[in-house]
Parts: structure tokens; C-alpha cells; sequence
């Protein structure tokens, strides 16, 4: 079975002579769920709008399901639901009607009952009636999300789901996002939230200037590239650090209230940590509070880019 | 073909009429009939005939195709202007759709509403004054072509447009003085020999001329000649059209 998405070197050069594209190249397979990560203006837009057809390519070469976005367009084209980032609705339609226009654009019939299904599962429903200006962001959002999945697609993108949406909704479209990967749905994002990649992408990819830096499965990224913290609160502030601990490379942390303990976490060496607690209290100092810390993909995202500029 | 596509915005582009009824119906209508009672009263009052033909008749064809051509043009132009502005466009280029299929559905939609209208007009003409149609089928042809001509016009400026402004532009500043001064309201013989011949440069005299000739049988130009500009135009429009979404010209980026 050939990949679900498979783009070769894709280049995309404006007419000013920016390159937001720079020989993108990337294979997803089908049913998973791939979080494209980078900053503004990293080319993420850009790269999901070249496969879905709204911008052109310079170089290169997109399939969706085996079918060339070019030579193929319709058969790709069918395969693919996008959510824009921006939230672009008529603002005088019918929520219902929306759906219906999205369903109907993709050749398909009617199809009320799929309609209702989507409409309920993304509790929209009761407002299939209203027009979309009555409706808050996080509706119309969510209106998006349904115009993008009347025609039941097979890859779903998601161009900043969540951004400025509240935590309640960003929880129900996670949970929207792993049902539809249930049913065998691909789904790629693009995320500026790197908490959102963790909880829920198979794969993260990064991206930045227009160049993929690595594409990863999120646990091996995290396992690779992961550090932990353990932070040990003193009742009394150290001064210094004594020569008893050094071994431990400690450093201090606020106020001098407190040591900081760097180590890798699971990646097999011994933290050592009881060692520690012993030493520490052997030097008197009386504890606090300890707390552990992992650093997350952001920090790990952070470091990436830093590396690679 | 993805017929279902077509019909879709074929459907919903009507039913925006529909929802828009005062703007889009009842307003040419009313507008045409305040150019009837002023015209028709105040010129009709001193010029009785044109040709054998009464001036409150003599003005209907021009009339309707005044309407026909603004009505086409903005029809199109806002149709496909509007997804560009609020960003829906993206749902149309991401569609399994060609853009001749794309063209189809918002320039029907465009041509058939501007029909209606033309068609509306007439009727309210018949209120106003006694009419003749010598050839029904050749006026309902040259007013067929002249909206869907019009119609791929307008969809041509809603691309180019880059806000409202240019949107109002060509329709303003352009159609509406090429038709009014295209033989709308006066028969090319009318004018001084010198500026019939600028009148020739008008391509709207040859459009008004042929329908015209529709109605009563006399015509300032032949109306194999009418026939042959309205079509040289819509293959123009075409043609162009065809560019546009072969290059994306402000439609992709």
C-alpha cells in the first residue's frame, strides 16, 4: 500500500525570490497522526497548502493514496478535509447549509445523516440553524472542523486547531482527533502549542525556514532528547555548594533556596538519586520540598531550533 | 465532470439571490421603471418616434440591456470576489473541481439571475408601453449571450479585484457610460456624421443594435455584425478566464 502522503523534494519560491520551501520531503502513513511543529513563518501554511491546492509548487512532487495532486487532482483532492487557520466562513450561512455546501462540493450527494452525525459528534447540532455570525469563535471552529469532514476524507489537516480556543474545546478536539484516527483517518497539524504534539501526535516533525530538521515518533524524540530536573528546596540558603556533592554537578537554583539536580531521563544511567539524598543530608542541609521536572517537547523544540540556526 | 460540484454552487449562488431578493429583483426593477417614466415622459414628450418606432418603445431593448449587463457584471464579480475577501476561496481551489466547472457554476448562477431581471424588465415594459418582438428567439439569444458574456466579465473583475473599490470600478466608469452612450436611448442616426463614426468604436452599440433589431426589425449595424461582437467578446472572455486559473493569477499564491 502505497504511503498516505508522500512529497518529494516540494519547493515553493515566491515571486520576490523567498524561498518558503526548501526541498521538503515526507512520508506519512496511514492512520497517523503527525504534528508539524516550527515557528511563524516556518513554511507550515505554506506546505499544507501546496498539497491541498490552494497554493502552487515551484519543484517537486505531492501524492495523496497514490494519486499525484497534479496529473490526479480529483482523486487526491477527494481524499483531503482541511481546517484553515483562519476562521473563514460565510457569515450569513446556515450552519447546517455550510456542511452541506463543503458535501456538495466534493461531488458527493446529499447525505443528511452523515451530516447529523458530524453535527452531533462536534455538538453543533442545536445550532444547525443559526447563521455563523451568531456563533463564538470556538463554534465556528468547530463549524470549520465540520465542513472539513462532510465529504469523509481520508486525511484530515489541521492548520492551528487551537489556536485561541479554551481549554475546554482544545480537550474535546484532541479527543475529536484521536476518534477520527480510530476510524483510520491520517491526520496531520500544524501546532504552535508543543503540549498538543505530545498529547496526541504519533509523530512530531519540525520545521523551520522552510526545511524539515527531523521528523520523529513523539516518545523516541522525547526518550532521546528528554532531560530531567529534580529540584531540592532547602530550608536555609547555601552560600555554596559543598565539595562532598560535587560529583552530582549541582548547581543553584533561586534565591540560592534550593539545588539543582540535572540528569537524563530513561535512558538507562542511574540518576543516583538516593545516593544524593543521602549526601545532601549528610552535609546538613534540611530539605524543603523536592521536586522532579521533565522537560517537555518545548524545551526540546527550543533546542532543536537553537542548534540549528 | 463533478456535476454535483457545479450544481452545488450553481444552487447556493442562487439561493444567495434569493436571500438578497430586494437587492437583487425588486431594485432594477424599480430602477428601470423611474428610467421609463422620466425618459419616456420628458424625451418621449418631445421626440414622438424614432424610425416609425414609439420612443417609450424605441428605449426598452436599451434599458434591458442596461440592467443586463450591470446586473451581470456585479452578480459575478461579487460572487466570486466574496470567498476571496472572507477567505472561503480556499474550500473552492481544495474541491476535486476544474475550473471550468468552478466557472460554469458561478457564471451560470450570475447569468441566470441577470436573465431573470432582463426578463422581468420586459414584462414591466409591456405595463409601460405597446411592444412588438419580431424575433423572439433571436432577442432571447442575444440577451442569453449578453449575460453569460457579462457574467464571465464580471467573474474576471472579481479575480482582478483587490478590495471594493475595484470591484465598483469598471462597472461605474466604464459600462455604464459605453451603454449609455451606446445607443440606449438613441439611434446612431441620430447623431452627426462625425461622431457615428466614434459611436462605431462603442462596443456596446453593436450589443444594443442586434437586440434591437430583435425587437422592431431596424438596426444601426447589421445584425450578423452584433452577432459576431457578442461572440468575439464571450471567446475574449473565455480566453482569458482560461489563463486565469491555468496561472493562478490572484487566486493562488
Amino acid at each position: 500500500m502505497p504511503p498516505m502522503l508522500d512529497l518529494r523534494d516540494v519547493r515553493k519560491t515566491y515571486p520576490n525570490g523567498t524561498d518558503a520551501l526548501k526541498g521538503v520531503s515526507l512520508r506519512i502513513e496511514q492512520g497517523e497522526i503527525l504534528a508539524l511543529l516550527g515557528p511563524n513563518g516556518a513554511g507550515k501554511t505554506t506546505l499544507i497548502s501546496i498539497i491541498c491546492g490552494i497554493s502552487t509548487m515551484t519543484a517537486g512532487s505531492v501524492e495523496v493514496g497514490g494519486h499525484d495532486v497534479a496529473t490526479d487532482f480529483r482523486a487526491a483532492r477527494q481524499l483531503i478535509g482541511i481546517v484553515p487557520q483562519e476562521l473563514s466562513l460565510d457569515p450569513f450561512a446556515r450552519v447546517g447549509n455550510c456542511l452541506r455546501l463543503s458535501r456538495g462540493l466534493f461531488g458527493l450527494p446529499r447525505g443528511d445523516s452523515t451530516i447529523e452525525g458530524i453535527l452531533k459528534k462536534l455538538s453543533l447540532w442545536d445550532k444547525r440553524d443559526n447563521r455563523v455570525h451568531e456563533l463564538s469563535g470556538g463554534m465556528k471552529r468547530r463549524v470549520l472542523i465540520g465542513k472539513a469532514l462532510a465529504h469523509e476524507p481520508k486525511v484530515l489537516f489541521l492548520d492551528e486547531p487551537t489556536a485561541g480556543v479554551d481549554v475546554e474545546l482544545r480537550k474535546d478536539m484532541w479527543r475529536t482527533v484521536r476518534d477520527l484516527k480510530e476510524q483510520g483517518t491520517t491526520i496531520i497539524l500544524t501546532t504552535h502549542y508543543i503540549d498538543e504534539a505530545e498529547a496526541i501526535a504519533d509523530r512530531v516533525g519540525v520545521i523551520s525556514n522552510g526545511e524539515i530538521l527531523l521528523v520523529e515518533e513523539t516518545e523516541a524524540l522525547m526518550h532521546r532528547m528528554g532531560r530531567k530536573e529534580m529540584i531540592i528546596e532547602l530550608q536555609e540558603p547555601v552560600d555554596e555548594i559543598p565539595e562532598s556533592l560535587s560529583a552530582y554537578g549541582l548547581r543553584r537554583g533561586r534565591n540560592n533556596r534550593s539545588l539543582v539536580y540535572s540528569y537524563v531521563s530513561m535512558a538507562g544511567k542511574r540518576p543516583g538519586i538516593t545516593s544524593l539524598l543521602t549526601d545532601i543530608s549528610a552535609a546538613g542541609f534540611v530539605l524543603r520540598d523536592v521536586q522532579t521536572r521533565q522537560s517537555s517537547l518545548e524545551d526540546i523544540f527550543v533546542d532543536l531550533l537553537r542548534d540549528a540556526a | 465532470m463533478n456535476w454535483f460540484g457545479i450544481l452545488t454552487i450553481y444552487r447556493f449562488e442562487m439561493a444567495r439571490t434569493w436571500r438578497t431578493i430586494w437587492q437583487s429583483i425588486v431594485s432594477p426593477v424599480i430602477s428601470t421603471s423611474l428610467y421609463f417614466v422620466v425618459f419616456g415622459t420628458a424625451i418621449g414628450g418631445r421626440i414622438t418616434e424614432v424610425e416609425s418606432v414609439s420612443y417609450g418603445a424605441f428605449i426598452v431593448p436599451g434599458l434591458i440591456m442596461l440592467s443586463a449587463t450591470m446586473q451581470s457584471v456585479s452578480n459575478a464579480s461579487l460572487a466570486i470576489y466574496l470567498p476571496k475577501f472572507i477567505g472561503t476561496i480556499y474550500e473552492l481551489l481544495s474541491a476535486p473541481l476544474s475550473y471550468v466547472e468552478i466557472v460554469i457554476g458561478y457564471v451560470g448562477a450570475a447569468a441566470t439571475k441577470s436573465l431573470i431581471i432582463g426578463l422581468i424588465i420586459l414584462a414591466t415594459a409591456f405595463l409601460f408601453v405597446p411592444l412588438q418582438i419580431l424575433h423572439p428567439f433571436w432577442m432571447l439569444a442575444f440577451l442569453l449571450l449578453t449575460c453569460l458574456s457579462f457574467s464571465l466579465f464580471g467573474f474576471i473583475i472579481g479575480i482582478w479585484a483587490k478590495d471594493f473599490e475595484e470591484l465598483q470600478l469598471i462597472p461605474l466608469l466604464v459600462i455604464t457610460p459605453l451603454v449609455f452612450l451606446g445607443g440606449a436611448f438613441f439611434s446612431v442616426s441620430m447623431l452627426p456624421p462625425a461622431w457615428q463614426t466614434v459611436a462605431l468604436f462603442n462596443p456596446m452599440i453593436y450589443l444594443v443594435s442586434g437586440f434591437r433589431w430583435a425587437f422592431f426589425g431596424l438596426a444601426d449595424v447589421s445584425p450578423g455584425i452584433s452577432l459576431t461582437a457578442i461572440l468575439g467578446f464571450t471567446g475574449l472572455c473565455m480566453g482569458v478566464v482560461w489563463w486565469i486559473f491555468r496561472t493562478g493569477w490572484r487566486l493562488k499564491t
